[in-house]
């Protein structure tokens, strides 16, 4: 198990105080004005041999993202933006760091804007997370009165301002060409690629998005040294990492964990193991709600990385750890997650605005036993057709949880489904009324 | 999500208090002189902070006016976003996460609480007109299942006799406190933490 | 060039060319929604779907550049699935009701299904059904049928740039609309109907008169206003269904103004079907030959000074040129196709044409309105403008102002003073004049009117001459005319203009000296009727017939061949599409057959000769002879733009029941006192 003192965010739960002073004391805001000194290069050539994978839920290699913002600053200037709009089903990480560590991000912040030479910095917060925008609003006027930022920013010669952007409830505002464009002021709706962000991005000018977690882990990075960072965890997936563990467990938590940790001791260790026993255990959603389950036989042996999860079908994500039990209907559960995408599509392009409603619908026969044996496939095929087709990833993450449980509890629907559907019989079932009609009231 | 259902009655002016119109102004300073429009979705708040948790059309005129954009652009942004009320709700607005992870720790529990004492249909105001409720998806505090959202504050942990006692205040016009209704330390384990047990601040 | 392969064939691409571009090139073709060349890029149909080596997802292929070494493959297995699920989608919750569908027959979903179809839906989900928007009297909906392609959003946004569409709520659910299904403002919203790839958006007047197929079809050209532009008018025996759009690049590219297309219907009310004659104050039916024979005695009875002629505003070239003669023969000169003291300078042909072009005001640099609201005055050149305003951040500057024309404009006055300070280089705009490199000045003609008229346009036309902006290769002096017949006419020296005396015409007409007045379908001029003998020939009972003492039933613009000049100056052909109605003529015929009456026998046999002669009359020089104007004494006036009642600008519009119905909601809108967002 990693050790205390490995640990990055060690006010996860609020037992050291979140304010300036406090933080100071746990080390934030220490060689910050040494590590600027050495250059933009050097930090980004650190944050490469650390290997840092984004935490946002992509896993994408962090230090070649800072490298894409351009050398110089031509006549548009420079942004970060900070991807705080944490909406995936299953994570709730970078929420404590808002509240818990804000200092951590704010340092972060500051250090990567210099290695990308930007001079302002935009946290986008998802609407919801009020309070927590309270506090981080808090933390940001305590650094700017110790004058860690504005101009001349903790003594470094960069200067620098950070904002807070609310959100106002879209999943779709987590992927980063919608939060760009919801920054702007408009409907969060994913752009086109290329161009991407790294050239053109918010207001048309260089942009480098990363999430929270990324960020915050950036200074500690700095301090200790790329070499320990890179110690931790497996080759390419280094370093450690916040798990958040739901569902049907004992006691449900956040944890910062060493990369590559076994599902089975996450569960066990920190989570206090399966709501009624390990053998209890239906299955996993190990990585947000966008990532395919695992039944309970990949459980077993499973490490908590990147790569091993690929391999497995199945990925990291944003390592939200939805655990579900025997005692749930897995087909419901999955459901639930279909509505979750047909309620979050953003609407603009045809496979996902289309397809999401129809593998929601289907879902819901299906776990009611109302669905022919043809439609299974039919299911998969409408996954296929969305999966790679549309303009951003929300296309896979709507496909693939679903495609995860044709894959994995394909048995359990053809068990409820019968040869007939029940719709050919009678048409006068409620669900079946036609759904727009429905909820026309409870927008 | 389908179209938002419009308020059909309607204030006819909309105007923010000299206080908000302040905070208006330093919402759009945040931003760079042309692009003020990135100021909607923060004044679209500030309208709801002031109109009782909704936005009145006449408002949607004026927040395009102020920060010079066409009607139909606030329009789309303020149906978009499921955060802005297009209709008034209760001046307290409870939202159940019902999402699988919410789901499978109870929030039928807690929706079936909302139903039995504030009304039978989402989005429809309480016999006393001060509380109303609605589903919503995930908020984001997931290992804290089953949760709710009421105002700004988030009520976490929720069994169904406390989740009774929160909206019997509520229908009081009394706000409970917010949290784990468990009292249980944040994200950590409630059992004790597993970690960081040794830690304290240099 | 950069090269890229399709299909295993190597091609040539020019840089900034998406791969769909460069596939077309390649001859294969793609399909398409959201895709539109002339609107900006939304890539959300995915219908457009190629293979891309070493991508393992199939690519839109509208919004991917073109790269130098890209492999493409159009007609893999593997494409074809992709557009096949795609079109599966699209069909999903499109209402299979194409036999009472409006769009049916030219409907690109209907066609690219019979390629990417499936023989039968796999959707057992109840669909989707979405509520009727109101989009004001032209624009029919239907959005169940809607497949969210945006391109209507984004015509209303950065075509005719006003930004009154928009696509509210997300998801399954989002649903295209104006702001609260408020009418459309703009004058060219109907494109969007054209536009729409499905029948969500179908035309209101239009709906259900006919099916495509059934209509004769005749590409002509509109005389709404002088623009020019070129349109196809389709015609169910003798009524005018519909009219669209054809393309020509240098003038209206693909789009017409509402007027153009929608006050067709205006061809079928108040029209004058057979000679009239005023007995006792009151107008009664009468034969032609009984017309013709009072006209010639009337006329003779006159001494030739005492008779004038007008000509009005949607004359062919054919007209003018057989009423002047008939004139001529007659052995009066009192001939005028202005309806109001407009300044012109007939000198050269420069001083009342567009000399810029309508293509040219992409490349211009600056632009300076003298007077004008091109919004209102010639919308499709106005939709230029503003291209140019997107596309190379023109600016653009007013004398006078116009109010909201689409794009960001600064005043910089309204008064002829300004000019004066302009040519006299003590203005700030004169050196942002001088160092641009394409300047416009568009003079409208309500920077014309009177003597202060003189002096606006020959002191711009100074200015830009001795700063040499009036050159063969750029020539920055334009005016605006509104009249699709006044260059014509003013080609064919139809005004009576003397050196220092632009307006003698109105002064004579105004001092009683005229006492019989032949209007040729001229409604729009204003004089004491009295005792003057006034004969009306023309298409409407409108303006003119109401004071006449003889009319006489001619023939509109889509019932005969004609040729018309429109404001840059080129002649463009009108073909017949119909036949006038009842007992009315060809115009040119009716005049030939008063000159027989007259016994002085016209130079033309038929319209072939006549074309001919005109043809020769008109001096389309390419080369100008540049010479400087003298200088004009300042008169000091407000320059203040002529409201102008758009809906209503001519005897068709006015006779037509959707023209008036634009105009009633227009001013109901007005009415409702919404404050403008800016
Ligand atoms: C539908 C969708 C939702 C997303 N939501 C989030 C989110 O809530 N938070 C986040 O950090 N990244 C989210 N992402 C990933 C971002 O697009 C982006 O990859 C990330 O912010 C990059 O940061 P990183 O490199 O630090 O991970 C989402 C992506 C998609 C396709
Ligand atoms: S995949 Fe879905 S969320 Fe992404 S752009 Fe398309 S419609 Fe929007
Ligand atoms: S034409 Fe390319 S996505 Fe629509």
């Amino acid at each position: 198990m990693l050790k205390d003192e490995d640990r990055i965010f060690k006010n996860l739960y609020n037992d050291l105080g979140w304010d300036i002073e406090s933080s100071i004391k746990r080390g934030d805001w220490s060689q910050t004005k040494d590590i600027i000194s050495k250059g933009k290069d050097y930090i980004i050539k650190e944050v490469k041999n650390s290997e840092l994978r984004g935490r946002g839920g992509a896993g994408f290699p962090t230090g070649l993202k800072l490298s894409f913002a351009p050398k110089a600053v031509g006549s548009r200037p420079h942004y970060l933006v900070i991807n705080a709009d944490e909406s995936e089903p299953g994570t709730c990480k970078d929420r404590d760091i808002l509240r818990f560590e804000p200092q951590k991000l704010i340092e972060g912040c500051l250090i990567t804007s210099y290695a990308i030479s930007a001079h302002t910095c935009y946290i986008y917060i998802r609407g919801e997370y009020f309070r927590e925008g309270e506090k981080l609003q808090k933390a940001i006027d305590e650094a700017y009165k110790k004058n860690f930022l504005g101009k001349n920013a903790c003594d470094t010669g960069w200067d620098l301002d950070i904002y807070i952007h609310y959100g106002a409830g879209a999943y779709i505002c987590g992927e980063e060409t919608a939060l760009l464009e919801s920054l702007e002021g408009n409907k969060g709706q994913p752009r086109l690629k290329p161009p991407f962000p790294a050239l053109v991005g918010l207001y048309g000018c260089p942009t480098i998005v990363n999430n929270v977690e990324t960020i915050a882990v950036i200074p500690t990075i700095l301090k200790r040294g790329s070499k320990w960072f890179a110690s931790l965890g497996k080759p390419k997936n280094t370093g450690t990492k916040i798990f958040c563990i739901s569902g049907n467990v004992n006691t449900p938590c956040n944890v910062e964990e060493e990369m590559g940790i076994p599902l089975k001791e996450l569960i066990e260790k920190h989570a206090g193991g399966v709501i009624g026993g390990w053998n209890n255990l239906q299955a996993v959603i190990p990585g947000g709600s966008s990532m395919p389950l695992l039944p309970k036989n990949i459980c077993e042996t499973i490490t908590m990385d990147f790569d091993s999860l690929i391999k497995e079908k199945s990925g990291l994500g944003t390592a939200g750890v939805i655990v579900i039990n025997k005692d749930q209907d897995i087909i419901k559960c999955m459901a639930r997650i279909a509505r979750f995408y047909k309620h979050e599509s953003c609407g603009q392009c045809t496979p996902c605005r289309e397809g999401c409603g129809w593998m929601w619908r289907m879902l819901e026969r299906m776990a009611d036993g109302d669905a022919s044996y043809k439609e299974i496939d039919l299911l998969y095929d409408v996954t296929k057709q969305i999966e790679g087709h549309t303009i951003c990833a929300f296309g896979e993450g709507s496909a693939w949880p679903v495609q995860g449980l044709l894959r994995h509890f394909k048995k359990e629907i053809e068990k409820r489904s019968h040869e007939e559907p029940l719709i050919k019989k009678k048409t006068n079932i409620p669900y079946l009324i036609d759904q727009h009609l429905l909820e026309k009231d409870n927008a | 999500m389908s179209i938002k259902k419009i308020s059909k009655v309607q204030p006819e002016l909309f105007e923010f208090t000299s206080e908000n119109l302040e905070k208006a102004k330093n919402e759009i300073k945040k931003y760079p002189k042309k692009r003020k429009a990135s100021a909607v979705l923060a004044l679209l708040y500030l309208v709801q902070n002031q109109n009782d948790n909704w936005i009145p059309l006449a408002a949607i005129r004026y927040v395009a006016v102020l920060l010079g954009m066409p009607y139909i652009k606030v329009y789309e942004v303020a149906t978009f976003y499921s955060m802005f009320n297009l209709s008034p709700v209760g001046k307290y607005f409870v939202q159940v996460c019902t999402t699988t992870p919410c789901m499978i720790r109870g929030a039928k529990k807690i929706t079936e609480i909302c139903k039995k004492y504030i009304s039978e249909e989402q989005n429809k105001l309480s016999e006393n007109k001060i509380c109303s409720w609605t589903e919503v998806e995930c908020l984001g505090a997931c290992v804290n299942a089953p949760m709710m959202q009421i105002n700004k504050d988030y009520f976490e942990d929720l069994n169904e006799s406390k989740t009774e006692e929160i909206i019997q205040k509520l229908l009081k016009d009394e706000f409970p406190e917010p949290g784990s209704v468990k009292n249980r330390k944040n994200n950590a384990p409630e059992s004790g933490k597993t970690t960081l047990i040794e830690i304290k601040n240099a | 060039m950069p090269k890229i392969i399709i299909n295993n064939k190597e091609i040539e691409f020019e840089d900034g060319m998406t791969v769909l571009q460069a596939c077309e090139m390649a001859g294969a073709e793609i399909p398409r929604f959201c895709y539109h060349e002339r609107l900006s890029i939304a890539g959300n149909c995915r219908m457009c779907l190629v293979e891309m080596e070493k991508s393992p997802k199939p690519i839109a292929s509208c919004a991917m550049p073109a790269a130098e070494g890209m492999k493409i493959k159009t007609n893999t297995p593997f494409v074809d699935k992709a557009r096949k699920g795609v079109m599966e989608f699209l069909l999903a919750n499109h209402p299979l009701d194409c036999p009472v569908c409006d769009q049916g027959g030219e409907c690109d979903l209907q066609d690219q299904s019979l390629f990417y179809g499936l023989d039968n839906s796999r959707y057992s989900e109840n669909k989707r059904q979405v509520k009727e928007k109101y989009m004001g009297p032209l624009i029919k909906t239907q959005m169940t049928r809607c497949i969210h392609c945006t391109r209507c959003i984004r015509f209303a946004t950065e075509v005719a740039g006003i930004p009154e569409l928009g696509a509210i709520g997300r998801g399954e659910d989002m649903e295209i609309t104006t702001y609260l299904e408020r009418s459309m403002e703009s004058e060219l919203s109907a494109n969007v109907i054209d536009l729409c790839p499905v029948g969500a958006l179908t035309s209101k007047p239009y709906a259900f008169e006919a099916r495509p197929w059934e209509l004769k079809k005749t590409e002509t050209i509109d005389v709404m206003d002088a623009v020019g532009s070129n349109i196809r008018v389709d015609t169910y025996g003798w009524e005018v269904k519909r009219i669209l759009p054809r393309i020509n690049e240098d003038i209206n590219e693909e789009w017409i103004s509402d007027k153009t297309r929608y006050a067709c219907d205006g061809l079928l009310k108040q029209r004058i079907d057979t000679p009239y004659i005023r007995e006792n104050g009151q107008l009664k039916k009468t034969t032609w030959e009984n017309a013709k024979k009072t006209l010639i005695n009337k006329i003779k009875s006159f001494d030739p000074n005492e008779v004038a002629g007008i000509v009005g505003d949607l004359s062919d070239l054919e007209m003018i040129y057989s009423f002047k003669s008939f004139f001529n023969s007659l052995g009066s000169n009192n001939l005028e196709c202005r309806q109001d003291r407009i300044y012109i300078n007939p000198e050269e042909r420069i001083n009342y044409i567009f000399n810029s072009s309508i293509k040219g005001i992409e490349n211009s640099d600056l632009i300076l309105l003298v007077g004008s609201n091109p919004r209102l005055e010639a919308s499709i050149l106005n939709a230029r403008i503003r291209k140019a305003y997107q596309k190379n951040n023109t600016k653009i500057y007013s004398i006078g102002d116009p109010g909201d024309l689409t794009y960001p404009y600064e005043v910089i006055g309204s008064n002829t003073s300004i000019i004066k300070l302009i040519a006299a280089g003590s203005h700030e705009i004169s050196e942002k004049i001088k160092k641009s490199k394409k300047p416009m000045i568009i003079i409208g003609e309500s920077a014309l009117y009177g003597e202060a008229g003189r002096y606006t346009f020959e002191t711009i036309k100074k200015f830009l001459f001795t700063n040499n902006f009036i050159r063969n290769d750029w020539n920055a002096l334009n005016v605006l005319t509104q009249q699709a017949s006044r260059v014509g006419a003013l080609d064919l020296g139809l005004y009576s203009i003397a050196k220092n005396d632009n307006f003698s015409f109105f002064d004579k007409l105004e001092n009683g000296l005229f006492k019989f007045i032949y209007l040729l379908g001229a409604d729009d001029i204003n004089f004491k009727k009295d005792d003057k003998f006034i004969v009306y020939q023309g298409s409407h009972g409108d303006k003119g017939a109401e004071i006449a003492d003889i009319v006489l039933p001619g023939a509109a613009y889509t019932e005969k061949n004609g040729l018309f000049v429109n404001l840059e100056g080129k002649i463009q052909n009108a073909y017949k599409a119909s036949y006038p109605p009842g007992d009315a003529r060809e115009d040119w015929k009716i005049i030939k057959d008063l000159s027989k009456l007259l016994k002085k026998p016209e130079d033309y046999k038929d319209i072939n000769e006549l074309q001919k002669n005109i043809k020769k009359n008109i001096t389309i020089k390419n080369n100008i002879n540049l010479k400087n104007t003298e200088s004009v004494e300042f008169i000091e006036k407000e320059i203040s733009i002529k409201p102008i009642d758009y809906y209503f600008t001519n005897s068709i519009a006015r006779s037509s029941k959707t023209m008036n119905e634009c105009r009633r909601v227009k001013k109901k809108f007005l009415f409702t006192g919404i404050e403008k967002a800016s």
